[in-house]
């Protein structure tokens, strides 16, 4: 295998990983809100901010951990990515900043804010939004080059359904990945009122969730149609997919093993996700910048995967001790510590 | 129209580092200062000093978010606003910057761990501990991202073919001539700077109430440390300034106003510059220059003049260097004069005026930072890297980019009001006395007998 697709590779589950960090991190956010505005916030948020304030600045690093080793492996991004993205780039991480900064105002200052919570909640749907215009570009059709310069045709992806439905799809995935996260994590805690509350947020989400996914995939037939054949071809990815959504969706239906359920969305959005990016294959951007010949130096490429693996020897044994400490240990999940 | 976007792409970058560095400094500093107090604290059993962990933590955690926001800010910024330098300095630098991620993923986790372990376990060592890899995450993420800053300044570690990067060995370009000295000026100001912001926020306290033994453990901790440190920073400006004359002479010559190549060269302080180049109103130290130099006062000290004028870098940085040493001995001084007075049995070390000047160090710290950082990025203007690519030539082409400045000029003044007035909501209605009686409510009486 060559390093720059090991490179790819890695860099794909990271992006994965924040998928999914992010998403339950960005839904809880939104369901503490709406639960403050419904009068039920006596209901989940203790749960909330016991399971988001040991991690909220780990979910951070798995976004910038992606971005810089995208930009590491090929260099090419930075030029086209760089220069298109400058607008919605920006708005996301002026988003990011009042989520994180409010979270820790919010949370570790001395008083509870209305207006914090708001931002916070909102921002939390805004940022998949705009951070999946990075998705939706990639697809090609929206980035001319002349002269060497780089723009981006705006009157093009606000018109476009792909684009719209890519939305969509990051939107309500994010509310039921986390929804399905919060069920199994207050399962956990044997907090039955906020369990029935998440779990019908999870089963409420699950339905729009399947649907924008089969309607991103039939605009997406429209837009890149060689996209659309390698998925075909990988018809078995989107297929187990869409198995383990109907096993998630039944599991919290019945009311039982919410591990399993939660464990059952991550393996859903694994397959459709890898399934998506291979089908992408050899394109990082459609048609400027192909995985082989926009890859860095070989002795660059080489670096980054030992640090790489440095890197994740560190880290992987810290995540296991985070999580042992806090999000497997029953007591502190109980409230008891 | 091309010249304004550049303009603007450097504006904004400025403003978003000037802002970022503030908390990026405390985010390297303060662990060190808190480890230092929760050990102290455990080992001689004193609950002040783990009181003065456990506070100094609580406001940390307020700036180690916006320290977070604003720092993936620039990370992103970094492609956003110079595409192509990202594109062609990629090849070389993405080691290091990809390093520091995992620097800060790593003091991420042990500092979630840090703040939410206080009482967990028995053994009060078992939670210092987790204060350990906070510091090195965040001493390690400082160094790999000043070696990229240092590669911008002396670039290396690769052959130049056909206009691009080619042979490139990462760990050369890592440690580049500008490194070594660049990662120990960096590291020593912001432990510096840290310990002088505490001791000024202790020195505050002490000025508005009386001073309690809280208080005064606290400002006598904090005050020795920022000695230790200012001393350290001394000893790593002399040895940048070294670097400088042997390996960017431009911008040591730049900062000292210094034209003509000529032995025994002067040190000129302050001043103004006329139409001819010539400083007016100075304070002239005689061969001076030459000594800090190259350690010797009759040295060769190359002047401006060896280089075209258009590759000179903006003439107004010797104000910054200027202002960032006289404050580099400003701190030491005042810090000395504190501790001297403290071991004199009949000087009272917590008067009036002494506590006044310990409160300016702090703010002036920050400064120094500010001043020292700017002086280092002008100083090798018109390069982004330096030899290599210009500035212009890696700016955005994005027509965009005067509404972006605009935005994140909002977002700051938002972030850096809402900062403050949390940190002070923290600690107003919550007075040290009154939370070491509910902390350690059967320690205390201990303590008095």
């Amino acid at each position: 295998m060559s390093y720059e697709l090991i490179g790819i590779s890695v860099l794909w589950i990271f992006l994965y990983g924040y998928l999914v960090v992010a998403s339950i991190d960005f839904g809880a956010g939104f369901f503490a809100y709406y639960a403050k505005i419904t009068k039920q916030d006596h209901v989940i948020n203790k749960l909330i901010s016991r399971y988001l304030s040991p991690v909220w600045e780990v979910t951070n690093v798995f976004f910038v951990f992606f971005f810089v080793g995208i930009v590491g492996f090929f260099p090419e991004t930075a030029y086209y990515y760089g220069t298109a993205l400058l607008v919605p780039g920006s708005i996301a991480i002026v988003l990011l900043a009042i989520r994180g900064s409010f979270y820790a105002f919010e949370n570790y200052g001395s008083k509870q804010s209305t207006v914090y919570m708001f931002l916070y909640g909102a921002t939390g749907l805004l940022i998949p939004a705009s951070l999946s215009v990075a998705l939706t570009l990639s697809e090609g059709g929206f980035i001319t080059e002349e002269n060497g310069v780089v723009s981006l045709q705006y009157l093009e992806l606000f018109t476009s359904p792909l684009s719209w439905s890519i939305v969509a799809l990051s939107i309500v995935s994010v509310l039921f990945i986390s929804a399905s996260f919060l069920t199994f994590y207050a399962a956990r805690a044997q907090d039955y009122p906020a369990l029935n509350l998440v779990r019908k947020f999870a089963l409420f989400w699950s339905t729009p969730s399947i649907i924008a996914a089969l309607t991103t995939f039939i605009f997406l037939s429209q837009h890149n149609s060689r996209h659309y054949e390698s998925m075909l071809d990988l018809w078995w990815m989107f297929g187990l997919s869409v198995g383990f959504f109907m096993m998630a969706a039944w599991l919290l239906y019945r009311g039982k093993y919410y591990g399993m359920a939660f464990i059952s969305v991550m393996l859903q959005y694994f397959f459709a996700f890898f399934g998506y990016g291979i089908g992408h294959y050899p394109y990082i951007l459609d048609p400027f910048i192909t995985i082989d010949d926009s890859a860095t130096h070989e002795s660059m490429g080489i670096a980054l995967v030992i640090a790489f693996i440095g890197g994740l020897l560190l880290l992987i044994p810290s995540l296991i001790l985070l999580m042992r400490l806090f999000l497997f240990n029953a007591d502190y999940v109980k409230g008891k510590k | 129209m091309e010249m304004d976007t550049v303009l603007i792409s450097r504006l904004l970058t400025a403003m978003t580092l000037g802002f970022h560095i503030i908390f990026a400094t405390l985010g390297v500093g303060v662990p060190l200062m808190i480890s230092i107090a929760e050990f102290i604290g455990i080992k001689k059993k004193d609950p002040h000093y783990r009181l003065l962990a456990r506070r100094w933590t609580r406001g940390f955690v307020i700036t180690v978010a916006v320290g977070v926001v604003t720092g993936t800010a620039i990370g992103l910024q970094l492609s956003l606003v110079w595409p192509n330098f990202m594109q062609v300095a990629g090849n070389v630098v993405s080691l290091p910057l990809f390093m520091e991620v995992f620097a800060f993923f790593f003091e991420a986790i042990f500092l979630g761990i840090y703040l939410y372990t206080w009482e967990r376990f028995k053994n009060q060592y078992i939670h210092w501990l987790f204060s350990l890899p906070v510091i090195i995450g965040g001493g390690f993420s400082a160094m790999f991202i000043t070696t990229v800053n240092a590669f911008m300044n002396t670039p290396d570690g690769f052959a130049m073919e056909n206009g691009t990067f080619a042979a490139v060995n990462p760990i050369a370009a890592m440690l580049n001539p500008a490194t070594p000295t660049k990662v120990f000026h960096v590291l020593t100001s912001a432990y510096l700077t840290c310990a002088a912001i505490l001791a000024a926020i202790t020195a505050f306290m002490i000025l508005r109430k009386k001073a309690t033994d809280y208080h005064k453990k606290a400002l006598k901790l904090t005050v020795t440390l920022t000695f230790i440190f200012a001393v350290l920073t001394a000893v790593a400006g002399d040895s940048s300034a070294k670097f400088l004359a042997a390996h960017q002479p431009e911008k040591l010559a730049a900062a000292e106003w210094h034209f003509e190549t000529e032995e025994g060269a002067d040190l000129i302080l302050f001043g103004w510059l006329n139409d001819a180049h010539e400083a007016i109103g100075e304070i002239r130290i005689p061969n001076v220059l030459s000594f800090l130099a190259h350690s010797d006062f009759n040295a060769e000290v190359t002047g401006l003049e060896e280089f075209p004028e258009d590759k000179w870098p903006p003439l107004w940085v010797h104000y910054m260097f200027d202002l960032m040493v006289a404050i580099g001995f400003f701190l030491p001084g005042v810090a000395l004069l504190y501790l001297m007075l403290s071991k004199m049995k009949k000087r009272n070390e917590h008067n009036k005026a002494i506590l006044s000047l310990i409160v300016l160090g702090g703010p002036l710290a920050m400064l120094a930072i500010e001043f020292g950082w700017i002086y280092a990025e002008e100083g090798r203007q018109p390069w982004i890297i330096r030899g290599y690519m210009t500035v212009q030539e890696a700016a955005t082409s994005s027509p965009y980019i005067g509404l972006m400045f605009f935005l994140f000029l909002a977002l700051y003044i938002v972030l850096g009001t809402l900062c403050i007035v949390t940190l002070r909501k923290l600690f107003r209605n919550n007075p040290a006395e009154e939370e070491l009686e509910k902390q350690y409510p059967t320690d205390e009486k201990g303590d008095e007998s």
